[in-house]
C-alpha cells in the first residue's frame, strides 16, 4: 500500500498515512485531487478506480471515506478489508467510533494504524493483539477526552 | 474498555481542538493557530522547564497543526526530548511527532538515532517496538545508514518478542525497499525464511510481506520458502472455520496471510517438486471448490474476504499459465461474476479475464463471454467498470469476431465518458487495422471514428489511414470515393478534411471518371471547407492543390487563381504565404515532366510498428519522457540541417514517436507535395529551380549511403532498400561512445541468417575498438531488431569501420555493406573561450602543419543558422564575438582519445558573392587537422 487518506464528505482530512517518500508540496497535490475524484462517485459505483498507475479502493462508513492507493499487483478486494478491520478496530477501541472520536483523538488513530499496518503491510490482524498493545499503553496513562456524537459508523 | 480514568487527558488539546472547529472562516482559524503558535514558543523558551506532560500536549498541539496543513518550523527538539521519556505515552507522542515531521536537520537525526539506538537496546518490547515503527515510518536512507544492519539481528534472535519480530520485519521491508545496498544478505536470510512455520500466525503474516520482496530481488536465493508457502497454505485452506480463532475473519480463515502466501508463489514458475505441486494444486481446487460452496454469512465482509483469495488463486493460475484445467475453472468462475450483483465482482471479474484472455488455454473460453461483456458496456452506470468491459473486449478480439467487436466499441462511442473517449479511439483503430480481412471496413472505420468522435482523433490514427492507404494500392479508389463522399456532409470534421485533402491530392484521379467527382467538382468540394479550417489543414489543402495541378491540367487555371489570390499569396502566415508563393511559381515555371516527378504519388510507408499501438502503450504504461526528448531533439536537429537529401527517409525508425513516425506527414506543416516531402518546404523548391539535376537525384532514396549526413547528428537513417532499412542512434561522451543500429525488415517475409558484422581495416584496428554482440539471426517481417555497439576511441583516425551485412532473404543471398559513421569528430567536448584566449592559442598553433586550409565552393544555399547548427552538430563550441569579422564562424573544442587529448581551433569564412568558402583548422597533430578539415568542408 503507498498510502491512506481518511477524509470527511465535506473534504476535510481526518488522517494520512504515507509509505512511500513523497515531499508536502506532492502529498497536498494527491490528496486534493484524490478527495475530489472519490467524493465525486456515486452511492453505488464500485469502490476501486485507477488513478495514475495506481489502484485506489475506498468505502464510505457513516460521514467518512477511507481511501487507500495499491499498486497493480496488490488484490482490491483484501484491501477492502483491511479498511473494514481498521474501522472495526477503531470501533472497539473507542466504542462506536464516529468522526469526531478520530478528530479529537487522532493520535491514538495513528498508533492504533501503526500497530495493524506497518510499512504498508498487514502486520497483525488478530484484533485482540492489535488492541492488546494499545491497551498497554493505555493502563499506563491517563483518559482520553472523547466528546460523544451522534452518528457512529455503521456495521 | 473506553472509560480508562486517569487523571483529564491532554484536556487543553481537547478544547485547542473545539476552538479551531468552531471558527467561522479560514481568516479566523489562522488567528486562532497563531495565537496558540505563539504561547507555545513562549512556553517552550520560558524560564520555566516543563514537565513530560505539558511538554506532551505542546508537541501534540503542534502535530494536530501541521496536520491541517500549516507549516511547523519549531518544537522538533521538544519532541526529540520527548523520546527518551521514560513515560510510554510521552515517548509515543515523541515518535509520532518524528515520523510524521521529520526533516533532515543533522545534528537532530543524530539525536534521533540515538534515542531509537536505545529503545532497541532496552530489552523492552513496547519500547523496541516504538523505536521500530519510527524507522519504518521514515524510511529514510540515513535510518537505513544506522540500522540495516542491526534489525535483521532483532528480527531473527531467538528472544525477541514476537511484536517485536512483526515490527522488525516490516521495518527491515521498508529499509530494503527504500535502499536495498543497505540492507546485508547473510545468514539471518536463511532463518527469515523459516519464519513462515512460525507458530505465531501475526509474525508469518508480517514476515511474508518481507520474504516476497527479497524473493523478487533474489529468487534463486529464497528458493526453499516455495515448499514451506505451499505447506503453510494448504494448511490454512483446509482447516475449518473456527481453527484459527482470531485470525478468522468472518468464517474465512487467515485471509490477509493466504492471500500474501499466494502473491509470494507468483515470484516463481510452478513447483519442481512433484509433491509440491500436487499438494498446491490441491489447495488451488480447493479454493475454485469454495467458491461454488453457499456461504457462511450474509455479510459482505465475508465474502469479499472469501473472493480476495479466490482472485489471488486465479492470478497465480493465470502466473503459471500450464493448467489448463485450472485455466477453464478460473474462467468459468470470472464468468459467473461478470453477472453478479455487487458491482465490485463484476468489475475485477472484467479485469482478471483481460490476463486470461492472453493465454492459449483460456482465450476461447473467455471469447465465450462476449455478450455478457457487451451487455456490460452498454449497461453498467460506472465509467470504471465500462472501462473494463472495453479493455476486455479489445483483449478477447480476434479476427473471428473483430467486426462484432469494433462495431459495438464504435456505438459505444457516440455516448461514451469523456475521460475514455480517446483510448476507445485508439483502441478502435488499432483492431481496425489488425484484423482487417477487407481494407474498405478499414477505410469506413476509420471515417466513422472521425465522425462519431473527430476531436478525439489524435494525430497518429488520422496519419495511420494515410500511411495504410497509400501502402495499398487495392483500396485507393475505394478511399478516395469515401473520403468524397463524406466531405458532402455539410458540417464535417476537420480531420476529415485533412484525411480527404490528403487522399484526393493522391488518388483523386482514381475516382475523376465519374460527372459527380470532376476535378473541379473534388477541387470546389475541398475549396468550400478551406477558410473554415486551422492554418496546418490549410497548409495542407494547398499541397493538394498543387498535386490537383499535375494530377488535372484542366483546373490548373482555377487554383492558379485561388493561388495568386490576396489572401493566399499575401496570408499573414508565413507557411500558408511561402506556399502559395512557391507552388503559384512551380505551376507556372516548371515544365509538366518536372511537375510530374515533383508531385510524383508518395512511395510506400515502411512497415514498422503502428505509432498508434505506441501510443495506446504509452498512454497505459509509465510515461516514456526521454523518448519525447529525444525526439524533439532529433526534430530540431532535421530542421537546422534543412537542405538534406531525401529527407524522406531521415525521420528515425528508432523512436516510435509520433512525429519521428510520420515522415513526409510530419511536423506541424505538413509536407509540400513532392514524393521527399521536406520538413521545411523552402529548400527543396529552391534546389527545383536552380539545379534540377539534384532535385531529381534524391527522388528514389535506394541503396544511397548517408554517411556524410551524419557527421554533424547522431539519429537518423543510414540506409534503405526496398528490403532492409538501418537506422541509427547514437551517443558520445570523451573517447566513449554508444551507438544503437536498428534493422528492419520492410518486407512481409523474413529474413533468415542475418548476420551484421563489424568490419575494421588493419588500419583502423589499433585506433578504434568497438564491442557488439550478435543479433538473433532470423527477422520477422515487418520487426525491427537492434544491435549496441559499445565504441571506444583509442587515439585518433580516420577511416570509418564498414558494417556489413548477410542474410538470406527468398531463395536469394543478399549482401549490403555501409560505412559505420563513427567519426573523429563525435569524440569532440566542446569548449568556451573569450576572443583573447582563442586568438593567443590560435597564434601558439602556428607550425605550418598544424594547420589545413581547404576552400570550397558551397554546395548547400549558405543560411547562417543552419551553419551554426552544423559547426555545433559537428561537437566545437561555436563561439559568439571572437572573430572580428561577425560574418565568419569560429569553433574551438578537444578531441578526446583514450591516450590523448587534442585542441582544435577552427574558423569558417563564407563569401556569399562568389558562394565560396574557406575552413581553417588548427590543432596540434597534422592528421586531427587533416581529418576534421575534410569531414566539416563535406557539410557545406
Amino acid at each position: 500500500m503507498q498510502f491512506m487518506l481518511l477524509f470527511s464528505r465535506q473534504g476535510k482530512l481526518r488522517l494520512q498515512k504515507w509509505y512511500v517518500p513523497l515531499s508536502d508540496k506532492e502529498k497536498k497535490k494527491i490528496t486534493r485531487e484524490l478527495v475530489q475524484t472519490v467524493l465525486a462517485r456515486k452511492p453505488k459505483m464500485c469502490s476501486f478506480l485507477e488513478w495514475r498507475d495506481l489502484k485506489i479502493v475506498y468505502k464510505r462508513y457513516a460521514s467518512l471515506y477511507f481511501c487507500c492507493a495499491i499498486e497493480d499487483q496488490d488484490n482490491e478486494l483484501i484491501t477492502l478489508e483491511i479498511i473494514h478491520r481498521y474501522v472495526e478496530l477503531l470501533d472497539k477501541y473507542f466504542g462506536s467510533v464516529c468522526e469526531l472520536d478520530i478528530i479529537f483523538n487522532f493520535e491514538k488513530a495513528y498508533f492504533i494504524l501503526d500497530e495493524f499496518l506497518l510499512g504498508g503491510e498487514v502486520q497483525e490482524t488478530s484484533k485482540k493483539n492489535v488492541l492488546k498493545a494499545i491497551e498497554q499503553a493505555d493502563l499506563l496513562q491517563e483518559v482520553r477526552y472523547f466528546p460523544r456524537c451522534v452518528t457512529p459508523f455503521s456495521f | 474498555m473506553q472509560a480508562v480514568s486517569k487523571g483529564d487527558g491532554m484536556r487543553g488539546l481537547a478544547v485547542f481542538i473545539s476552538d479551531i472547529r468552531n471558527c467561522k472562516s479560514k481568516e479566523a482559524e489562522i488567528k486562532r493557530i497563531n495565537k496558540e503558535l505563539a504561547n507555545i514558543r513562549s512556553k517552550f523558551k520560558g524560564d520555566k522547564a516543563l514537565d513530560g506532560y505539558s511538554k506532551k500536549k505542546y508537541v501534540c498541539k503542534l502535530l494536530f497543526i501541521f496536520l491541517l496543513g500549516h507549516d511547523i518550523d519549531f518544537g522538533h527538539m521538544e519532541a526529540v526530548n520527548l523520546l527518551s521519556s521514560n513515560r510510554y505515552t510521552e515517548k509515543q507522542i515523541g515518535y509520532l511527532f518524528i515520523s510524521v515531521l521529520v526533516n533532515s536537520n543533522s545534528e537532530l537525526i543524530r539525536l534521533i538515532n540515538n534515542a531509537i539506538k536505545n529503545d532497541l537496546a532496552s530489552r523492552n518490547p513496547t519500547f523496541m517496538c516504538l523505536a521500530l515503527h519510527c524507522i519504518a515510518n521514515v524510511g529514510s536512507r540515513e535510518m537505513g545508514e544506522a540500522f540495516a544492519a542491526d534489525i535483521p539481528r532483532i528480527l531473527v534472535a531467538g528472544d525477541s518478542m514476537d511484536s517485536v519480530k512483526q515490527s522488525a520485519a516490516l521495518c527491515l521491508l521498508r529499509l530494503y525497499k527504500a535502499s536495498p545496498d543497505l540492507v546485508p544478505m547473510g545468514e539471518w536470510t536463511a532463518r527469515v525464511v523459516h519464519l513462515l512455520n512460525d507458530q505465531h500466525m501475526g509474525v508469518v503474516t508480517a514476515a511474508v510481506s518481507l520474504i516476497t520482496c527479497l524473493c523478487k530481488k533474489n529468487p534463486d536465493d529464497f528458493k526453499t520458502c516455495i515448499s514451506l508457502a505451499v505447506s503453510r497454505l494448504s494448511r490454512i485452506v483446509s482447516s475449518a472455520s473456527t481453527d484459527l480463532q482470531d485470525y478468522t475473519y468472518y468464517f474465512v480463515p487467515a485471509p490477509w496471510l493466504s492471500v500474501k502466501l499466494l502473491r509470494l508463489l507468483q515470484c516463481y514458475p510452478p513447483p519442481e517438486d512433484a509433491a509440491v505441486k500436487g499438494r498446491l494444486v490441491e489447495c488451488l481446487e480447493t479454493v475454485l471448490n469454495k467458491a461454488q460452496e453457499p456461504p457462511k454469512s450474509k455479510k459482505v465482509q465475508h465474502s469479499n474476504a472469501k473472493n480476495a483469495i479466490l482472485f489471488e488463486t486465479i492470478s497465480l493460475i493465470i502466473h503459471y499459465d500450464s493448467e489448463p484445467n485450472l485455466l477453464v475453472r478460473a474462467c468459468n468462475q470470472l464468468g459467473q461474476f461478470l453477472q453478479h450483483r455487487e458491482t465490485n465482482l463484476r468489475y475485477l471479474a472484467l479485469e482478471s479475464m483481460c490476463t486470461l484472455a492472453s493465454s492459449e488455454f483460456s482465450h476461447e473460453a473467455v471469447k465465450t463471454h462476449i455478450e455478457t461483456v457487451i451487455n456490460a458496456l452498454k449497461t453498467e452506470r460506472d465509467v470504471s467498470v465500462r472501462q473494463r468491459a472495453v479493455d476486455l473486449l479489445y483483449a478477447m478480439c480476434d479476427r473471428s469476431n473483430a467486426p462484432q467487436i469494433v462495431a459495438e466499441m464504435l456505438s459505444y462511442l457516440e455516448t461514451a465518458d469523456y475521460s475514455i473517449r480517446e483510448e476507445i479511439v485508439l483502441k478502435v483503430a488499432i483492431l481496425a487495422e489488425k484484423y482487417a480481412v477487407d481494407y474498405t471496413w478499414y477505410v469506413d472505420t476509420i471515417l466513422n471514428l472521425i465522425r462519431i468522435a473527430g476531436d478525439y482523433v489524435s494525430e497518429e490514427v488520422w496519419y495511420r489511414v494515410i500511411q495504410i492507404v497509400i501502402n495499398r494500392d487495392d483500396v485507393q479508389g475505394y478511399a478516395a470515393k469515401t473520403v468524397f463522399e463524406a466531405l458532402q456532409a455539410p458540417a464535417c470534421h476537420e480531420n476529415l478534411v485533412k484525411v480527404g485533402g490528403y487522399i484526393l491530392g493522391e488518388f483523386g484521379n482514381l475516382i475523376a471518371g465519374d460527372p459527380r467527382s470532376s476535378p473541379l467538382i473534388q477541387f470546389n468540394l475541398l475549396h468550400s471547407k478551406f477558410h473554415l479550417c486551422s492554418v496546418p489543414t490549410r497548409a495542407l489543402l494547398l499541397s493538394t492543390y498543387i498535386k490537383f495541378v499535375n494530377l488535372f491540367p484542366e483546373v490548373k487555371p482555377t487554383i492558379q487563381d485561388v493561388l495568386r489570390s490576396d489572401s493566399q499569396l499575401r496570408n499573414a502566415d508565413v507557411e500558408l504565404q511561402q506556399r502559395a508563393v512557391e507552388y503559384l511559381r512551380l505551376s507556372t515555371v516548371a515544365s509538366t515532366d518536372i511537375l510530374a516527378t515533383v508531385l510524383e504519388e508518395m512511395p510506400p510507408f515502411p512497415e514498422r510498428e503502428s505509432s498508434i499501438l505506441a501510443k495506446l502503450k504509452k498512454k497505459k504504461g509509465p510515461s516514456t519522457v526521454t523518448d519525447l526528448e529525444d525526439t524533439k531533439r532529433e526534430r530540431s536537429v532535421d530542421v537546422n540541417g534543412g537542405p538534406e537529401p531525401a529527407p524522406a527517409s531521415t525521420s528515425a525508425v528508432s523512436t516510435p514517436s509520433p512525429s519521428a513516425d510520420l515522415l513526409g506527414l510530419g511536423a506541424a506543416p505538413p509536407a509540400p507535395a513532392g514524393p521527399p516531402p521536406s520538413s521545411g518546404s523552402g529548400g527543396l523548391l529552391v534546389d527545383v529551380f536552380s539545379d534540377s539535376a539534384s532535385a531529381v537525384a534524391p527522388l528514389a532514396p535506394g541503396s544511397e549511403d548517408n554517411f556524410a549526413r551524419f557527421v554533424c547528428k547522431n539519429n537518423g537513417v543510414l540506409f534503405e532498400n526496398q528490403l532492409l532499412q538501418i537506422g541509427l542512434k547514437s551517443e558520445f561522451r570523451q573517447n566513449l561512445g554508444r551507438m544503437f543500429i536498428f534493422y528492419g525488415n520492410k518486407t512481409s517475409t523474413q529474413f533468415l541468417n542475418f548476420t551484421p558484422t563489424l568490419i575494421c581495416s588493419d588500419d583502423l584496428q589499433p585506433h578504434l575498438n568497438l564491442q557488439t554482440k550478435p543479433v538473433d539471426p532470423t527477422v520477422e517481417g515487418g520487426a525491427q531488431v537492434q544491435q549496441v555497439v559499445n565504441i571506444e576511441c583509442v587515439s585518433d583516425f580516420t577511416e570509418a569501420p564498414v558494417l556489413s551485412i548477410q542474410f538470406r532473404y527468398g531463395g536469394t543471398f543478399q549482401n549490403v555493406s555501409v560505412q559505420l559513421p563513427i567519426t573523429l569528430n563525435k569524440f569532440f567536448q566542446p569548449t568556451e573561450m573569450a576572443s583573447q584566449d582563442f586568438f593567443q592559442r590560435w597564434k601558439q598553433l602556428s607550425n605550418p602543419q598544424q594547420e589545413v586550409q581547404n576552400i570550397f565552393k558551397a554546395k548547400h544555399p549558405m543560411d547562417t543558422e543552419v551553419t551554426k547548427a552544423k559547426i555545433i552538430g559537428f561537437g566545437s563550441a561555436l563561439l559568439e564575438e571572437v572573430d572580428p569579422n561577425p560574418a565568419n564562424f569560429v569553433g574551438a573544442g578537444i578531441i578526446h582519445t583514450k591516450t590523448t587529448q587534442i585542441g582544435c581551433l577552427l574558423r569558417l569564412e563564407p563569401n556569399l558573392q562568389a558562394q565560396m568558402y574557406r575552413l581553417t583548422l588548427r590543432t596540434s597533430k597534422e592528421a586531427v587537422s587533416q581529418r576534421l578539415c575534410e569531414l566539416l568542408s563535406a557539410q557545406f
